[in-house]
């Protein structure tokens, strides 16, 4: 029971990254990217393809970044420049990293179990921690500076920042571009640490980051950049702790997870805006009583009568 | 004398070749000259916000030139002509970012026209200047720099809205019916605020209301516009005699027909 729970919280910690990626294309961007699928492939493809080929893990890591951001760079350009519809763009991307991603890794399959990774060389705990620590800080570092302002102010209110000179497209481009860089940085990790790279590793990861980004946000809050992502990160974990449960559950079996994690996204999602249409519909009955209250009072101080 | 802003011939047509096509403006010749303060009336469609968004750069114009400073405009996106533009929008909500701090959205402000690199926004003595500039608005703003946007009134936050526009000194400063969405006392703290610091800054500015009787106080210049045309453009020495009265029925004698603005307000 307790080394699945610490086992979770390692994982939670490896996904915190995609969560994050994901974090700034849906909350920060307002953009909805399913590139992710395709891009967390491609940065665990190229981690086990280099690393296999003896190369150094930590090169692999920054190699499997930059194939992110370049994944990231194709749907911003589809998206902005081709004039797509997100979703189609991140979709399109998706599709065509499949293919792409075949060929970096040559088949469908590599195993690295044996070989040297960044998690093998120091204790994992603190090659994670202080990763993620640097990460964190490198973002609330950016999204303070004035490109990242305007890159917020673009998912915010994209009218109001382009009337302030920003160019809305680049900013777009460089979030996503970022996102599906932490993404396919946290697909190199997983690939290393799991001991190999599939084809299929991304699928569903989309909605993993999601969950993770909602649960985070629902219970720890999100009052700005700093406090957000870590909540983030935390809702990695939770999210880790909550599949690890799921799966001491006798009737359940590891391929239910994703039915799950839909689910528990669906709920997320469905409940905010179920829970404020109730409210307006409240508020609507209290101020129409008010008002037509107020309406048959003003008839009876206008009666002639008194 | 240079012209801030001159418009030539320009014209728009919305929908060309389908059933509804929809000529917003004909042949619009328009000059600023620097400092002058514009107040624009007219009816529903008549083409004032197509004549705004066709300044900024949110539409191309069909035909036409726009020159700022001399400097012919056209071909520029928005975001490369915001640099010499402000704008304050109806929607109190256009202006503003609302998911970012009070301050956050002055840092940008602040950067207009800028280039943005990787600096960080706020620092000590930036805080303490958009307080300062928080406290002329005089509502209270100024002790709230760390709170989000979305919490602010629709009153306070068109003032932010105004506060940004103007808070690098544009050439131009564009307000299409900006107090419009306001309750009238809101409407006229915006009101006497943007004629505070339009007149400060000597801001060259275009206003379109559908409030009368503010056209007239307002400003050094009245246009009036009707189906895409500038109808009539009246200057400051007889903006001075004029009444309601008067301007309504200058309209209803030059178009034909009376002024229908949902909106309109006659009086203050
Ligand atoms: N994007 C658009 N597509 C098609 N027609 C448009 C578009 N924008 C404006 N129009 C039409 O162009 C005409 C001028 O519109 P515009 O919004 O400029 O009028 P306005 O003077 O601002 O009116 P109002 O007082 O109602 O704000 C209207 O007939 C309008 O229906
Ligand atoms: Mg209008």
């Amino acid at each position: 029971m307790i080394s699945s729970l610490i086992g979770a919280v390692e994982l939670g910690l490896l996904y915190a990254l995609l969560a994050l990626g994901v974090y700034i294309t849906y909350r920060i961007l307002d953009f909805p990217d399913l590139t992710v699928d395709g891009s967390f492939t491609t940065g665990g493809g190229i981690a086990a393809v280099m690393i296999s080929h003896g190369y150094n893990a930590w090169l692999s890591c920054i190699v499997a970044f930059a194939g992110g951001i370049a994944a990231g760079l194709c749907t911003g350009l589809l998206h902005t420049k081709g004039k797509i519809n997100g979703l189609l763009s991140g979709i399109l991307m998706m599709i065509a990293l499949h293919s792409i991603n075949l060929r970096i890794m040559g088949k469908p399959n590599i195993a690295i179990i044996d070989a040297d990774t960044v998690l093998t060389s120091v204790n994992p705990w603190i090659v994670l921690g202080s990763m993620l620590i640097i990460v964190l800080l490198l973002m609330n570092w950016f999204f303070r500076t004035d490109v990242g302002l305007a890159l917020r102010a673009t998912g915010d209110n994209d009218r109001m920042i382009r009337s302030f000179g920003a160019n809305t497209d680049t900013t777009k481009i460089i979030g996503v571009s970022l996102s599906n860089g932490l993404v396919a940085l946290s697909g190199a990790l997983i690939a290393q640490q799991s001991g190999f790279a599939d084809i299929t590793m991304g699928v569903g990861m989309i909605v993993v980051g999601l969950a993770s980004v909602i649960i985070g946000e629902a219970v720890f809050g999100a009052r700005n950049i700093i406090h957000a992502t870590i909540s983030v990160v935390l809702g990695a974990i939770v999210y880790r702790i909550v599949v690890a449960l799921a799966l001491r559950v006798e009737w359940l079996d590891a391929s239910d997870m994703k039915v799950i994690t839909a689910v528990i996204v669906i709920i997320a999602l469905v409940f905010p805006t179920a829970s404020r249409a109730m409210k307006q519909k409240k508020m609507a009955k209290k101020r129409t009583e008010e008002i037509t209250g107020a309406l048959s009072k003003e008839f009876k101080g206008g009666d002639l009568r008194a | 004398m240079i012209s801030v802003l001159e418009l030539s011939h320009v014209s728009k047509l919305f929908n060309p070749g389908t059933p509804d096509e929809k000529i917003a403006l004909q042949h619009i010749n328009l000059k600023l000259n620097p400092g002058d303060f514009v107040t624009i009336i007219g009816s529903n469609g008549a083409g004032k916000s197509t004549l705004m968004n066709i300044i900024s750069g949110v539409m191309k114009p069909d035909a036409g030139a726009v020159r700022i400073d001399g400097q012919e405009i056209s071909g520029l996106p928005e975001y490369r002509r915001s640099r010499w533009i402000g704008r304050v929008f109806q929607d109190p909500m256009a202006g503003t970012a609302p998911r970012m701090t009070i301050e956050e959205n002055l840092a940008m402000a602040y950067r207009r026209g800028a280039r943005r690199g990787l600096s960080v926004s706020i620092n000590a003595s930036r805080r303490s200047m958009f307080r300062e500039s928080l406290e002329r608005l005089g509502i209270g703003l100024e002790n709230r720099l760390r709170a989000k946007v979305g919490l602010l009134s629709g009153g306070e936050r068109q003032a932010l809205s105004l506060l940004m526009a103007t808070f690098t000194k544009p050439q131009i400063l564009l307000l299409d019916e900006h107090t419009a969405a306001l309750d009238p006392a809101r409407a006229e703290l915006i009101t006497r605020l943007t004629d505070t610091i339009v007149r400060e800054m000597q801001l060259t500015t275009l206003m379109v209301t559908h409030n009368m009787e503010q056209a007239i106080r307002l400003g050094n210049r009245l246009i009036m516009m009707d189906k895409g045309k500038i109808i009539l453009d009246i200057d400051e020495r007889t903006k001075k005699d004029l009444t309601i009265e008067k301007l309504l029925g200058e309209f209803e004698r030059i178009s034909g027909h009376k002024l229908s603005d949902d909106r309109v307000v006659l009086g203050g």
